[in-house]
């Protein structure tokens, strides 16, 4: 496992760079994490993705797919795409320091 | 009298009852157990349909030949739980009383939830195969198949056999190749996922095989609808697929009675505890197979796995003692890889599949993460287990639990 320093911080990260310890995770963490997907500057819809992504795998252990998102925190899927472009799975977890989604092979 | 009852006759269902009857002493416990038809079908027999290899009679049988003596079989369609007043009820306004519950009812293709997928080019030019109609149109089509874009798309997780899809275009390759049509045919891969192969060890050892099999590869890609007359798919983001034949994978979604009746997740799969699978708030009703969210794969395995652990937790439940272990999130699947070959992947919760020799460490005679042609003999040989092992109740000669010994760490 390696780290890289973000902030000043030592965090955990994998290979492509997503974290592998979601405590280490702190809200002053996120607009620097989307800076690195092209995502400049986060707007209050993309806390709210961000948010429910932290408490929902707090809860559950996994990390939400977009049907979860959009039924429970109200943000259509098309939206997540417009907020997360391209790879609104992928993004969304980087951002909020979480397992990307994944296959079981 | 105590009463058990158990929705849903396919695997989870039925091994449920072949484990718990003969340890309930029929004087004091009366099980029922439920499905809204007579007929078992084997699913990861549909795989081979499409391609010939097995027909329609060799994934069915009769549910109630499968169900032991001592358990009530009763056929209707389940229409809600109450669980405060512990009562279901089924088609027609007939009700059960229940003092335990179990729900075992799966998961189903829902090709409606996707937009433009039910439409008039529905098993004429777009098709699925998790189930038998739809397998077995798809064979019918591709008697007739002289070449072309086949596209396999996946519409969203979690499916249940995640890798059946990878199957079917490894198949499907090998398919048009003894059919001289490959020069002729394209199939292209089309995920949501980042790619073919996900996990770290798969994706190193595995990565090469499309690109052997000159399978085209779409990834993030989330179908937003189908367009049948334009023979294309089209994703959230505006991007375009087209096809001349699509194989979907529709939305999977457990059964909407689970949804009425307030007890599952955005898809209808029930949240249960990985130790005693209840569902939370209901010490009394429990969720088994594919209609329970565990966190794991839904597939077979892990259905039987699972089933193993909840029986002797269930057991020593009714005798007042805690769960004597937590299930790991086992499943072990054969992938079907064509040319009489396959792999075998085992994996749980924590270990990614690794490399190495199953079930006997060091010795097989399966072999993980490889092409083998001892693995495809598994997969076949395993209808027969399936049958007369698994839904039977029967101990197979594997742990429960995932077994390190055997394997590659690298």
């Amino acid at each position: 496992m390696t780290t890289t320093l973000i902030a000043g911080r030592e965090i955990h990260v994998d290979e492509e760079g997503f974290m592998t310890v979601p405590a280490e995770w702190t809200e002053d963490l996120a607009p620097l994490l989307a800076k690195q997907v092209g995502i400049d500057e986060l707007t209050p819809d993309h806390w709210v993705v961000i948010r429910f992504l932290r408490s929902d795998f707090a809860a559950e252990g996994e990390t939400a797919t977009l049907r979860r998102i959009s039924t429970n925190a109200g943000v259509p899927t098309k939206r997540l795409f417009e907020l997360f472009p391209q790879k609104p799975g992928k993004k969304m977890a980087y951002v909020a320091g979480l397992p990307k989604p994944k296959g079981c092979i | 009298m105590k009463k058990l009852v158990v929705l849903g006759a396919g695997l989870a269902g039925t091994m449920a009852v072949n484990r718990v009857r003969p340890r309930l002493d029929e004087d004091e416990w009366e099980i029922t157990i439920v499905d809204q038809d007579e007929t078992h079908i084997y699913q990861p027999g549909l795989l081979f349909i499409p391609f010939g290899m097995y027909q329609a009679a060799d994934v069915k049988r009769p549910r109630r030949d499968f169900i032991p003596s001592g358990v009530r079989f009763v056929l209707a369609p389940i229409e809600g739980v109450d669980p405060a007043a512990q009562r279901v009820t089924l088609g027609g306004g007939r009700q059960l009383e229940y003092d335990y519950l179990i729900i075992a009812t799966g998961t189903t293709p829902r090709p409606e939830q996707t937009a433009g997928l039910l439409g008039d080019a529905w098993r004429d030019s777009v098709h699925d195969f998790y189930t038998l109609e739809g397998a077995t149109a798809l064979a019918h089509r591709l008697e007739r198949w002289d070449g072309g874009r086949i596209v396999v798309n996946v519409m969203e997780l979690p499916f249940k056999c995640p890798v059946a899809p990878l199957e079917f275009v490894f198949l499907a390759d090998w398919w048009l190749q003894e059919h001289g049509m490959r020069d002729r045919a394209e199939v292209v891969y089309v995920t949501p996922l980042s790619g073919a192969f996900t996990k770290p060890v798969s994706s190193r050892r595995l990565g090469h095989l499309l690109e052997e099999k000159k399978v085209g590869l779409e990834t993030d890609f989330y179908t937003e609808h189908v367009d049948a007359s334009a023979g294309k798919i089209v994703s959230y983001d505006e991007r375009e697929v087209p096809f001349d034949l699509l194989v979907s994978i529709p939305v999977n979604m457990g059964a909407d009675f689970v949804g009425a009746s307030g007890l599952g997740d955005e898809l209808n799969h029930i949240p249960v505890d990985r130790s005693t699978f209840a569902a939370e708030g209901h010490p009394n009703l429990f969720a088994l197979g594919d209609a329970a969210e565990l966190g794991t794969s839904k597939a077979g395995s892990v259905a039987h796995f699972a089933a193993e652990v909840f029986t002797a937790n269930f057991l020593r439940g009714l005798r007042g003692l805690p769960p004597h272990e937590e299930f790991d999130g086992h499943a072990n699947c054969f992938i079907e890889s064509g040319f009489g070959k396959a792999m075998l992947i085992d994996f749980n919760y924590t270990t990614e599949p690794l490399p190495g020799k199953f079930p006997l460490p060091g010795v097989g005679p399966f072999t993980l993460l490889e092409e083998t042609e001892m693995n495809h003999w598994g997969k076949l040989m395993f209808r027969w287990t399936y049958w007369n092992v698994l839904l039977r109740g029967k101990d197979l000669p594997l742990p429960s639990r995932m077994l390190l010994a055997g394997k590659e760490t690298a």
